[in-house]
């Protein structure tokens, strides 16, 4: 009896195929888009066990776990897209717990229609992202909805890490006294959407600051400096987190305008969008609230590390019933730094 | 960054308000109103009050243009696309501003989406849409490429904006686009100060009283100063155009100051880098070949005022959206709690309102001050109420 033969299927055309319903279907279809595009690129030990869920090992501490869903449009901007913004953006939330950031998972809702070609790029920097990172993308799932329904690709990634007991990053640690830090030039995700979305001919080599930073603050933590809180400005930019962390620890804060990184092309830019760099997205920066004694050498192991050479003291926090984030202007004047109220830039992550 | 930094360097405003030190008098008060919204944001953002001596005062006019719509001209906006079914386009500022109903051009849009029931469109009518935009040019593209549905441009603002709706509008006539037409709300600078000049407080019972003004900026470009020289003459209160840059608002106190010292009050122009007597002559002839005056106007705060805004003119009927869909204003209440009108004239200061910073805030705003970041109520929320309560230990 002759064997049988083993059923051939066309591969993946990346150059003219579009994402179809049958991608979504949990068919044959769907295996194959997995298999070619997803698995092949995102590939490791723990994806390619083909189960519902990745059984993985855990080493000693407690879990942290965070989840992000990333509508970022365009999808492709200067400086990166959503594949390596939905990496990025989940190991930062677990890392300024103070975690080491182990296991990614990714769910992509796609939309019917959605150029092949386009998804394996998202993917593919996905994929770099997560090994620079040495984060895997451990699991995921895929769905697709009609056209018109989405729009392209969404993507939630959930990241899970661990943190030894007794070190504890919090919003509520913050005191009167302690020094606050950026970890380098502020909004320069935002712009960079907002020039590529609005054509701004001057304002196109401002580039994404989108960045894992969990090496920065393994660098932080291994200087010995008392930090009490670290965030990531993402959106509502360092105005709005300052204003939660001031909430959180029942603090006042006043920051030194000349003392804040803005590159010029990003100063420009928001100058003729009208917009504050305070409210603009970041993706690749930190805030982090020190105890003063240690400022100094915090920020020297952050000027240390290639991500946060421009880092900065901007401000310190003090007693303030009010809990007002205040800000002495370059003009010699003072202001208040409110939370960000109504919506800046939609769709930024 | 070049041509701007220049104009918010601390060691010149430090020259410049010992400079407004020495020339005060120490045996009177200064009560100087800014008219522009862009002052008041200038203002409040650099902290300029803080290098004023305690005796010069600024009070807050009503230039802000998104301030002044009256709510009866957002609910005809809103209508626009919730009942006659058209694509309506507006600047981000107004989409907050409260309307009838507890409704917002941002509310409206949330609920004209597919989400919302099929009691929204009637047979064979598209569903409404309201989008926000950039600028009035985007409102043409979108014209452009929807060529079976109505477009709407919701027009605002003062002089300034009201060139580039006349260059929209001779623009849509030449390309022939039969479905793009404009809602015109512009509204003009003179007569808002002159009606805040005439006001019983300012005027009769000298509850207010204003021994100056911020002129505008951007508005004085395309006018010119000359508008402003009655006021000087009539009422003889002092004028000084100024820029819209901490400096130039410093600048212009300590002009305003040397004039009231002096018992003179003739039109002054700081912002001479981009203000003439004369203006934009250009921009004033196509202004006038594409708007006339309307005999009377609502504004929120100030009431009724004769020949205060522009509407379109019959040769352009077309895309007068007024016209085009036979619409008219209906005048509605304020919040009776809501002091918008007395802030407006310079009456009230937003933290004598009994909501501010209460109920009204920007996240939840009551009236119409609270929303744009020119508003004098959204301006000193955001920006200086920690003066409100005592200082940072």
């Amino acid at each position: 009896m002759k064997d049988v033969r083993k059923g051939y299927i066309r591969p993946l055309d990346l150059r003219q195929g579009r994402v179809d319903m049958t991608h979504g279907s949990g068919g044959r279809a769907m295996a194959q888009l997995i298999e070619e595009l997803f698995a092949r690129r995102l590939g490791n030990a723990y994806l390619g066990q083909g189960n519902d869920a990745a059984v993985l090992p855990m080493p000693p501490g407690r879990l942290v776990l965070s989840t992000d869903a990333h509508v970022v449009s365009p999808l492709f901007f200067p400086g990166g897209d959503i594949g390596c913004l939905a990496v990025h953006g989940t190991i930062n939330d677990v890392a300024v717990m103070g975690a080491r950031p182990l296991y990614l998972a990714a769910s992509f809702i796609l939309e019917e229609g959605f150029p092949l070609g386009d998804l394996a790029r998202i993917v593919e920097s996905m994929a770099r992202a997560a090994s620079d990172a040495g984060v895997p993308v451990a699991t995921g799932d895929t769905k697709v909805v009609e056209q018109g329904k989405g729009d392209g690709v969404y993507i939630t990634t959930t990241g899970a890490g661990v943190v030894a007991e007794g070190s504890d990053y919090a919003g509520d640690r913050a005191r009167a006294g302690d020094r606050i830090l950026v970890s380098g030039s502020i909004a320069e995700h935002g712009m960079a959407i907002m020039a590529r979305r609005e054509s701004l001919g001057f304002a196109a080599n401002i580039v994404s600051d989108t960045a894992a930073l969990h090496g920065l603050i393994a660098a932080m933590r291994a200087s010995g400096a008392a930090i009490r809180v670290l965030r990531d400005p993402t959106r509502g930019g360092v105005a709005t987190t300052l204003n939660e962390i001031a909430r959180q620890s029942g603090v006042g804060m006043m920051l030194q305008e000349s003392a804040l990184p803005v590159q010029p092309e990003v100063a420009a830019a928001c100058e003729f969008l009208g917009l504050d760099p305070l409210y603009v997205a970041n993706e690749g920066k930190l805030l982090a609230i020190v105890a003063p004694q240690d400022c100094d050498a915090l920020l020297a192991a952050m000027q240390a590390h290639p991500l946060g050479r421009r880092a900065a003291v901007i401000g310190s926090v003090h007693q303030d019933a009010q809990h007002f984030v205040q800000m002495t202007t370059t003009f010699g004047g003072r202001r208040i730094v409110d939370w960000l109220s109504g919506e800046q830039l939609p769709r930024i992550c | 960054m070049k041509f701007i930094d220049e104009f918010r360097d601390g060691n010149l405003a430090r020259g410049l308000a010992a400079a407004i030190r020495q020339a005060v008098r120490a045996d009177r008060d200064y009560h100087f109103m800014e008219f522009c919204g862009g002052h008041t944001h200038a203002i409040s953002r650099y902290g300029v009050t803080d290098l004023l001596p305690p005796n010069v005062r600024m009070i807050h006019g009503p230039g802000c243009p998104v301030c002044v719509l009256p709510i009866g001209r957002i609910d005809m906006a809103i209508a626009f696309a919730r009942d006659l079914g058209v694509i309506l386009c507006s600047y981000g500022d107004p989409m907050r501003v409260p309307a009838s109903g507890g409704l917002s051009l941002l509310k409206a849009k949330a609920g004209l989406g597919r989400h919302a029931g099929s009691d929204t469109v009637s047979k064979g009518k598209h569903r409404g849409e309201i989008r926000m935009i950039y600028s009035g040019a985007d409102a043409l593209a979108i014209a452009q490429q929807n060529p079976a549905r109505e477009v709407v441009f919701f027009a605002i603002g003062f002089e300034t904006t009201t060139p580039p709706t006349a260059v929209l509008i001779k623009q849509a006539q030449a390309l022939g686009l039969g479905n793009f037409s404009v809602f015109c709300c512009h509204v003009l600078t003179p007569s808002a100060i002159a009606s805040i000049l005439e006001s019983p407080e300012v005027r009769q019972w000298g509850s207010v009283r204003i021994d100056g003004f911020i002129g505008p900026a951007h508005v004085s470009t395309i006018i010119g100063t000359r508008p402003y020289e009655f006021f000087a003459e009539e009422y003889r209160k002092p004028v000084v155009i100024a820029g819209f840059e901490p400096l130039d608002v410093m600048q212009s106190i300590l002009m305003l100051i040397r004039q009231v010292n002096a018992g003179r009050a003739v039109v002054e122009n700081e912002f001479t880098r981009a203000v003439t007597r004369d203006g934009n002559r250009k921009a004033q002839r196509l202004v006038a070949e594409v708007f006339e005056l309307r005999r009377s106007f609502a504004w929120r705060g100030l009431g009724e005022l004769p020949y205060s805004a522009l509407g379109i003119r019959k040769e352009f009927a077309d895309f007068d959206a007024e016209r085009r869909f036979a619409v008219r204003y209906q005048a509605v209440a304020d919040h009776p709690a809501c002091e918008c009108g007395a802030i407006l004239r310079g009456v009230k200061r937003p933290q004598e309102c009994r909501i501010f910073g209460s109920v009204c805030t920007p996240e939840n705003p009551i009236g119409s001050c609270m929303v744009s970041s020119e508003g004098a109520c959204a301006a000193h929320y955001s920006y200086g109420r920690f003066a409100d309560v005592a200082a940072v230990s």
